[in-house]
This record gives C-alpha cells, structure tokens and sequence, in this order.
C-alpha cells in the first residue's frame, strides 16, 4: 500500500514536470520556428543558409563564444545595424556595416535570436521577448 | 516479342541521340536580324545575332578593360554593388562556385559591373575582391560611368536597373547572370540568385567551351 502511494507520488511529479518542461518546450518551438522564417527572409541572403556567411566579407554566425558574451546587444545589432565597424568573429576581424531592421517588432527580433542562438551549432535556449524589450532601451 | 524488344531498343537509341544534340549546343539569345548578302553572285538570307557592343571600364587592378581584353573568352556578366544589402551576397556566395570551377580555365572569364561607381572606386572595389577572396584576373570588377554601365547593362545585356531611394541600399536591380560567347553573343540567362540556375550555368559554360572548340577544330 505504502509502495503504490510512493509510486503513485513519483508518477505525479514525473508528470508535472514533464507537463512544464513541455510548455516551456513549446515556446521554444515557436520562437524558434517563427525564428527561422524570419530568418530566411532577413538574414539568410548574407549570412547563408548554415549561418556560414560570406568569405571575409560577411561573419559567419557560428562564434557561440561571441554570441554568449554579447547576448544582451544581440537584439541592438539586429534592430540598428552595424555602421563601419570591425568585430571579431571566430578570431577573423570582419570590418564593414550591417543594414538595420527598424521593422522588426521585439516579438521578432526575440524569435529570430532564438533560431540564430540555437542553430549553426550554437545552443543557448529561448531568447525571451521581455528579455528584447529590456536590451533595446539600452541601445548604444 | 523479339521484334518489339529491338525495336524499343532502336527507338531508345535515337532518343538518346537527340537528347544528346539538344544539349550539347546553346541557343543564341537576343534580338536577330535577317540579313541579305551576296555570296558568290547568290543572294543569301543570313541572320545577324545581337552582340555586346565594346565597352571601356576600369577593373579592381586599375587596369582598363576593353572587349580586347577579354578577346577569344567565354564570359559571364552580372551587376553589382559593394554595399548592396539584398541580393548581391548571395549572387557572389553563387558566382564563387563558378569561380572556383573554372579559375585555371584560360579561355572562361567573369565580370561584374558595379551601378554604383560613385561610391565603389577602384579601391573600394579592391577591398572588395580581397574580402571575397579572389585573385588574379579569373574575376574581375569593373567600374565606369555610370551611363555607360546603365547603357550597356539595359540596352545589350537587358538587365533591368535603376536607382531608387527607397530600397535598401538605393539601388533596384536584377541578379541575372549572363552567359556571353567568344562571338560576344548572349547564350544564356541565370538567376543568380538560384543555387540550382547557378549549377546548371556550370554546366552550360562547359558545354559552351566545347562548343567553340569544335568550331575552331573544323
């Protein structure tokens, strides 16, 4: 008896825990996959279809040091651009501009760093969009 | 049965044979003419191709690039401009592979026009061809006036182009890539901006090269 309420007890907890980890695990689905969409129609042109990018001329997305040490000016770099600035990516200087995209709304710009964080082999988890919201009133 | 089996065997074969023809020559695109002449006291209809008329630019060395300089080449021609937010990376990510393809082939050469010569001097464009990683004189980016640019890439290669304030970057522009014979003759038109219309150009400048020399063999 004492035994099927312990089992009874664990297979609750299992549940439970599954049920969250599921929900959290559904966000991250469609930040991702709304990410990856958004991806394609802004990004995929210069930075490739594997985040490779363009020779010198384009940094590849693949520097998962980078993009942890940066993450809260992720959501600035996508929303203004870069003007005529060196950055160095993978421990290759890539110096040149980046076009803003002033019509992405946080909503996106949180979507589509959840595709780049966790894609080209990066894997950083869910970029929140309270989290976007916060980092674009900081904008340099 | 026999007879049923030769003759699908037959009739495979010459099917193979035309599809063979087919592909092994490209058509001549562009605008033709007929003309007549006389030929040994007859006369005779021939028909006069669009060409690309000669041009004078400067390349990414400085140097001044002339239809003489690309004189017994095949050619592929596209238009471009260094700070192009759109589709100019992926028509140069696409145009590397044929870079890369045909690099040590003497007689294949690429070019490409940049529509803003305001902005992408000589040096620009040498930054540019560095950062892109290509050397010696398999590609080469060619900057002019502007008119001449604009002429030439509307009028001959029929590309459409303008300048525009309100896209991205300032520029309207298409991403053909345009396939020019030794005859300076268009043979082919590619989206650039396709992987797979860039692969099958890969394969029509090879059938292009063997075309011009069977032509000179005979």
């Amino acid at each position: 008896m004492k035994l099927r309420l312990i089992g009874g007890i664990i297979l609750f907890l299992i549940v439970s825990i599954a049920a969250c980890q599921s929900d959290a695990d559904q966000d991250y689905k469609r930040y991702f996959t709304g990410g990856a969409n958004i991806y394609k129609q802004k990004c995929q042109n210069c930075h490739g279809n594997n985040g490779e990018g363009l020779t010198s001329l384009i940094p590849p997305l693949t520097d998962t040091a980078y993009l942890k040490k940066n993450k809260n000016h992720l959501a600035c770099i996508v929303r203004n651009g870069i003007t005529e600035q060196v950055l160095t990516i993978n421990s290759k200087a890539y110096e040149g501009s980046m076009p803003a995209n002033t019509d992405l709304a946080p909503i996106e710009i949180a979507k589509v760093l959840t595709f780049v964080t966790n894609s080209f082999g990066n894997k950083h988890g869910t970029v929140a969009v309270d989290m976007v919201e916060k980092d674009l009133t900081s904008c340099p | 049965m026999k007879n049923l089996a030769g003759a699908l065997f037959l009739l495979l074969t010459f099917a193979a044979c035309n599809f063979k023809g087919e592909q092994s020559k490209l058509p001549i695109l562009g605008r033709r003419q007929a003309v007549t002449k006389t030929v040994n006291g007859k006369e005779v209809v021939d028909t006069v191709y669009q060409t690309i008329p000669d041009f004078k630019f400067v390349n990414q060395y400085g140097d001044t690039i002339t239809q003489n300089s690309l004189k017994g080449d095949i050619y592929v021609a596209d238009f471009f401009f260094t700070t192009c937010p759109s589709i100019c990376p992926i028509m140069h990510r696409n145009m590397l592979k044929v870079y890369e393809d045909f690099k040590n082939v003497p007689d294949f050469k690429i070019i490409s026009h940049t529509i803003d010569p305001k902005h992408d001097s000589v040096t620009v464009l040498k930054k540019y061809a560095d950062k892109l990683g290509i050397k010696g004189d398999s590609w080469w980016l060619l900057q002019g006036k502007k008119e001449d640019t604009y002429e030439l890439g509307q009028k001959h290669y029929l590309v459409a182009m303008s300048q525009d304030d309100g896209t991205p970057g300032g520029y309207v522009h298409q991403g053909w890539f345009v396939l020019v014979d030794k005859q300076h003759r268009i043979r082919g038109y590619y989206d650039g901006t396709k992987e797979e219309e860039v692969a099958k150009m890969i394969n029509d400048i090879k059938t292009l090269r063997a075309e011009v020399n069977t032509e000179i063999a005979q």
